[in-house]
């Protein structure tokens, strides 16, 4: 029996941990399709950029670990102003099919430019010591690594959801999601205030995408391959918000690796199937406000 | 005022006069001719879709793959007439695209394409799992074609393969061109332009809807079927999501909601692809990318969009 609890225990933490990196690498996205409604397929991509970034910082460069994630999400930061500035700006007003396109084709150009750059196998990642290993409780074993994931998960939730309900910037992010052109005859600089929080954004998918590196493998297919997750998180977990994504994001991570353990055969099908169901029972997802989607 | 109906004339047969030609001219490119025009079909299909109705899909593929797949099928099982399997491939998009559509198209946005897109990942998985039916990763194969009518074989060159394809094309094109004309045609566009206007005027939305994205279904069924029949090989690819996105790059590269886009981008795609993609097909890639960032940039509806705005302005040259 207690064999059974202990195997439960230890698969529902697996889809926490591989939650808790979806949480960070989607939450960007969740809150700039509230703010903008600005469909962007792209945005893997980043979270690709950052796992690049950091892995090549700790093979050639020799820098630690959480130093490399965080010099990654600088680097992506700066990459995703400079590409809102310069291409996603100009679609902010434009239908869905051109923004889709837009971003596919950026897709295209950084999964050809990520070959052309690393190759086209995926990165090795070295897990610095201290991560590495397991922790032991008599009969329960379970990897170091994924309890921190879990852990800066849990506290970057948090501090997201401080951030954006107890400081002057959330507040203007909250409004602008909740009614635009109100926020901007109030005096609030919606095409600034995008800007900034598609560079947060994108800095936390890099986050997402360097400390994911050893569950959602950097090459150069990963912004196309795991496109469909992100997908799923921000449109079951609802626009917008940080509950949204938090929620769906450990929903899709849980069940996932449910269903991958209790049945290999069925493959990722229970997850595209649920996602049907809750998007069609609930087309604004399952904490979405229905105002919100486009 | 004649030279515009000249340019009209020419404009309606100056696709079939090249396939014609190229039937001759081109002997060595038939198989890739063939091809070209399957996503001809294809691409159409989805233009009655995001062109006329207004959806953006990306699971379009969903709907060409198990076209092709229940016509490879039935070519490895039985000894039935391809005309048969084209039958077939149209009926299993329509109920696909039936059954789908109903629960679907009550969405919009960004809730319907997430909807598509699951539907293509659903129907994807289970292709890739179903190794006993569908071959998974290495594709359907051990087909057999017999025969169109028990007189035209399917010849190497793929000179059957081409003329069966153009005739195939032809009669839908033929169809789809009625369909568009006509008041259902015309009702889609004035849903795409101001569904809630069109409800007030008492039009059946979401049944001309649904009817449009069954059409749609079928015609790509269609296309999947004369894909399998072609090249004797169902690919996972066939229902992917990468062919969706494929398909709706090569669609707006033509143009969306002008038909004819759908003629020039597919041909253009697969032209360069096939000069290009070979040598170095991460090349390819990013340059589609980069071509696709400036086409959808620059605001023209693709090439016809161009042609459009050259036409116009001849126009205007000709009253001023």
């Amino acid at each position: 029996m207690s064999e059974i609890l202990v195997q439960a225990l230890s698969v529902f933490l697996h889809g926490l941990a591989y939650g808790m990196v979806l949480f960070l690498i989607s939450v960007g996205l969740s809150i700039t399709m509230g703010l903008m409604g600005f469909v962007n397929l792209a945005h893997g991509a980043f979270a690709m950029l950052g796992g690049y970034v950091a892995v090549t910082l700790m093979l050639r460069a020799g820098v630690g670990y959480p130093a490399a994630v965080l010099l990654a999400a600088a680097a992506t930061a700066l990459v995703s102003v400079v590409l809102e500035r310069t291409l996603y700006s100009r679609l902010y007003d434009a239908p869905e099919l051109p923004q889709v396109l837009m971003t596919i084709g950026l897709v295209f150009v950084a999964s050809a430019a990520a070959r052309y750059v690393w190759g086209p196998l995926a990165q090795p990642l070295q897990l610095p010591s201290y991560l590495a290993g397991a922790l032991q409780l008599g009969a329960f074993s379970f990897p170091i690594y994924r309890l921190v994931l879990i852990a800066i998960g849990l506290a970057g939730a948090f501090a997201l959801w401080l951030g954006l309900e107890r400081t002057l910037f959330g507040a203007r992010i909250r409004a602008a999601v909740d009614n635009r052109r109100m926020a901007e005859s109030v005096g609030i600089d919606s095409h600034r205030l995008f800007t900034v929080t598609f560079a947060i954004g994108s800095a936390l998918a890099a986050v997402g995408g360097g400390l994911g590196a050893d569950l959602l493998a950097i090459s150069p297919a990963y912004a196309e391959e795991y496109l469909v997750y992100f997908m799923i998180v921000v449109s079951v977990g609802g626009l917008g918000t940080i509950r949204g994504p938090f929620f769906a994001a450990i929903l899709l991570g849980v069940i996932d690796t449910t269903a991958k353990y209790l049945v290999p055969q069925s493959g990722a099908i229970v997850i595209f199937l649920a996602t049907f169901v809750v998007l069609f029972w609930r087309p604004q997802g399952l904490l979405g406000r229905a105002g919100a989607v486009k | 005022m004649p030279r515009i109906r000249w340019a009209r004339v020419g404009l309606a047969t100056a696709p079939w006069l090249f396939i014609a030609a190229a039937y001759v001219l081109l002997p060595d490119y038939l198989p890739l001719g063939a091809q070209i025009m399957i996503m001809i079909l294809f691409a159409l299909s989805l233009d009655l879709i995001v062109g006329y109705a207004g959806l953006v899909s990306l699971g379009h593929a969903a709907f060409f793959g198990v076209g092709a797949y229940a016509a490879g099928l039935l070519a490895r099982h039985t000894a039935a007439d391809p005309l048969i399997g084209l039958a077939v491939g149209a009926l299993a998009g329509a109920v696909l695209g039936l059954a789908s559509g109903a629960l679907v198209l009550r969405t919009r946005g960004l809730t319907f394409l997430m909807l598509t897109l699951s539907v293509v990942f659903v129907l994807h998985e289970i292709a890739n799992r179903a190794v006993f039916l569908t071959g998974g990763d290495d594709g359907l194969q051990g087909m057999t074609v017999p025969p169109i009518l028990g007189l035209w074989r399917f010849d190497m060159f793929g000179r059957t393969a081409y003329v069966y394809t153009a005739l195939v094309l032809l009669a839908c094109w033929l169809a789809l061109v009625h369909l568009v004309d006509s008041p259902f045609g015309r009702s889609l566009v004035g849903i795409r332009e101001n569904e809630i206007r069109m409800r007030s005027l008492g039009a059946p939305v979401f049944r001309r809807v649904l009817a449009a994205y069954t059409v749609s279904a079928a015609l790509a069924g269609i296309a999947g079927a004369l894909s399998a029949q072609t090249t004797q090989f169902v690919a996972l690819k066939s229902i992917s999501f990468s062919l969706s996105a494929e398909i709706l790059i090569m669609l707006i590269l033509g143009g969306v909601g002008r038909l004819y886009g759908a003629f020039l981008g597919p041909a253009v795609y697969m032209v360069a692809q096939d000069a290009f993609a070979k040598g170095d097909p991460v090349f390819w890639s990013f340059w589609i990318g980069v071509v696709l960032i400036v086409v959808v940039l620059a605001g023209r509806n693709g090439v016809i969009g161009v042609i459009e705005d050259i036409a116009r302005r001849l126009r205007k040259a000709d009253h001023p």
